[in-house]
């Protein structure tokens, strides 16, 4: 009972941090209304167009990648824990379980996600 | 096994207030109070450490480069981050038009939360932790990645052109990197056979789990420090920020105490990943100690275990300090292909070497538990 209810205690404590902070400083800080002062800043120019763009595949497919190892590292852990007790067989099996998802690793390699190609040299 | 005299501990002052409140509450009101004092005791120390670290930053960044860093306000400038704490809380806060103001306003907090919940986990010393999960090293790792949705809301919600490369950037090198410090953390977890940090440091009584795993522990140790600077997107791999390509990257638009949250989380993420670091692999809180030697061991339990825990996480921080300000930065691809094709490969093959040694009864405890066991 008192872990989980430390645990909400310290997410509490994050949030009234933010919270209280932010509240401090909109009451002491001054207010002026400027209609520059709201544009985006990029470097001083006005800038053009939505930067809600579409955006280069590259980064997805990385995600994409990490999804599939993130995940064994979940299924892992509580094996990582009792594999003194699993001996031999947890091992092996284990093993097994790498094996298959470094396959997918040494896919996406040989299909080139992991080079970065250029776009400007199009 | 001796008791050793403990004069400076804070074990009898805290449990003296926790007698204190439940001899004068109600049962439930002592535990309230109990979790308001924790709370702010986090805040405090929170603040103090990352107001700390600033300065210490500055001024060791400053001497790296033969400069004489802060020394204006007071002496050596010890006051400086205070100074600057004052000037960000007086700063408007500005919020830009075209912004998504709702995901703007939400993107700080997500930073803040989830480094407050991991530095909430870290044990300072014999019983100075406010959480000790049965799942700890699980635990960290799952709220520190909840960082990386701040950033990504913050780059995304700016409606800023840097802001959002900055994120992306951001958000791929974490990810990456998040599962080489995921697998190095997990040959720990494999070696001392539990994820409670408590039951982790007590395995290291006499022999940290650095040397008790022999070069996969070694490696597991390099490759964590590595990815743990990636992930705090500091040092060469400070690409989210590139400050002469994308003016500050994901916190651009944000001014004021908002962007103070930011930086703050980035120092505290810090502190986390050397703090982890000292804990697991470097024994936390638990001063050195050599079987038999009681003598030894006495003098040793003197210095109270808190100062052996900020002392070996003081280091593994001079350490970052030191690589990011002695390294160029880093191009996209050549960080990514180190992720991939070198540090997550070592890294798979590294845990099953370390799998093998632990069943085979390799390591140092077992091999000599005359000399190491506990």
């Amino acid at each position: 009972m008192t872990e989980s209810s430390f645990f909400l205690v310290v997410l509490l404590t994050g949030i009234i941090l933010v919270v209280l902070g932010l509240g401090v400083a909109l009451l002491i800080s001054p207010k002026s209304l400027n209609f520059q002062k709201e544009e985006p800043y990029e470097c001083g120019l006005p800038t053009h167009g939505t930067s809600w763009m579409q955006f280069r595949v590259g980064y997805y497919l990385y995600a994409i990648l990490f999804l599939m190892f993130d995940v064994e590292i979940i299924f892992l852990y509580p094996w990582a824990t009792v594999v003194r007790n699993l001996g031999i067989t947890g091992f092996v099996s284990i093993v097994l379980f790498i094996v298959i998802l470094s396959l997918g690793l040494a896919y996406a390699w040989k299909k080139g996600v992991l080079e970065w190609k250029s776009t400007t040299s199009e | 096994m001796l008791i050793y005299s403990q004069p400076l501990e804070l074990t009898k002052f805290l449990a003296a207030i926790d007698n204190f409140l439940h001899s004068n509450f109600a049962p439930g009101w002592a535990i309230v109070v109990e979790g308001i004092l924790v709370g702010a005791m986090i805040l405090v120390m929170y603040a103090l450490i990352a107001l700390v670290m600033i300065y210490i930053e500055r001024k060791i960044a400053a001497f790296f480069q033969a400069r004489l860093g802060p020394n204006r306000v007071g002496k050596y400038g010890i006051f400086q981050s205070l100074a600057d704490m004052i000037k960000i809380l007086i700063k408007e806060v500005i919020h830009i038009k075209k912004a998504d103001k709702f995901l703007f306003f939400v993107a700080p907090f997500f930073v803040i939360v989830s480094s407050v919940l991991a530095f909430g986990e870290l044990p300072f010393g014999i019983n100075l932790h406010a959480l000790d999960f049965n799942i700890g090293v699980f635990y960290l790792l799952s709220v520190s990645s909840l960082g990386i949705i701040g950033i990504l809301l913050a780059g995304w919600s700016s409606n800023n052109k840097y802001s959002m490369i900055g994120a992306m950037r951001s958000g791929a090198q974490f990810i990456s990197y998040e599962l080489s410090a995921g697998f190095a953390l997990m040959t720990i977890v494999v070696l001392s056979g539990s994820m409670q940090f408590s039951e982790i440091i007590e395995g290291q009584r006499y022999c940290w789990n650095l040397f008790n795993g022999h070069l996969p522990a070694l490696i597991a140790f390099i490759i964590y420090l590595i990815s743990g600077h990636a992930e705090t997107n500091r040092g060469p791999f400070d690409l989210p920020e590139a400050e002469s390509e994308l003016t500050a990257g994901y916190h651009t638009e944000y001014s004021g105490l908002q962007f103070g949250f930011f930086y703050l989380s980035e120092y505290l993420n810090m502190f986390i990943v050397a703090a982890v670091a000292a804990t697991l692999f470097l024994g936390g809180w638990m001063p050195i100690q050599i079987k038999g030697w009681e003598a030894f061991n006495q003098v040793m339990w003197y210095i109270p275990s808190w100062v052996w825990f900020i002392g070996k996480a003081g280091i593994l921080m001079f350490i970052s300090l030191w690589v990011r300000w002695s390294f160029p930065r880093l191009r996209i691809d050549l960080l990514l292909n180190l992720e991939w094709k070198y540090l997550l490969p070592i890294n798979l093959v590294n845990m099953l070497v370390m799998v093998m040694i632990v069943l085979s009864g390799f390591t140092l405890t077992d091999l000599f538990p005359a000399l190491f066991g506990n």
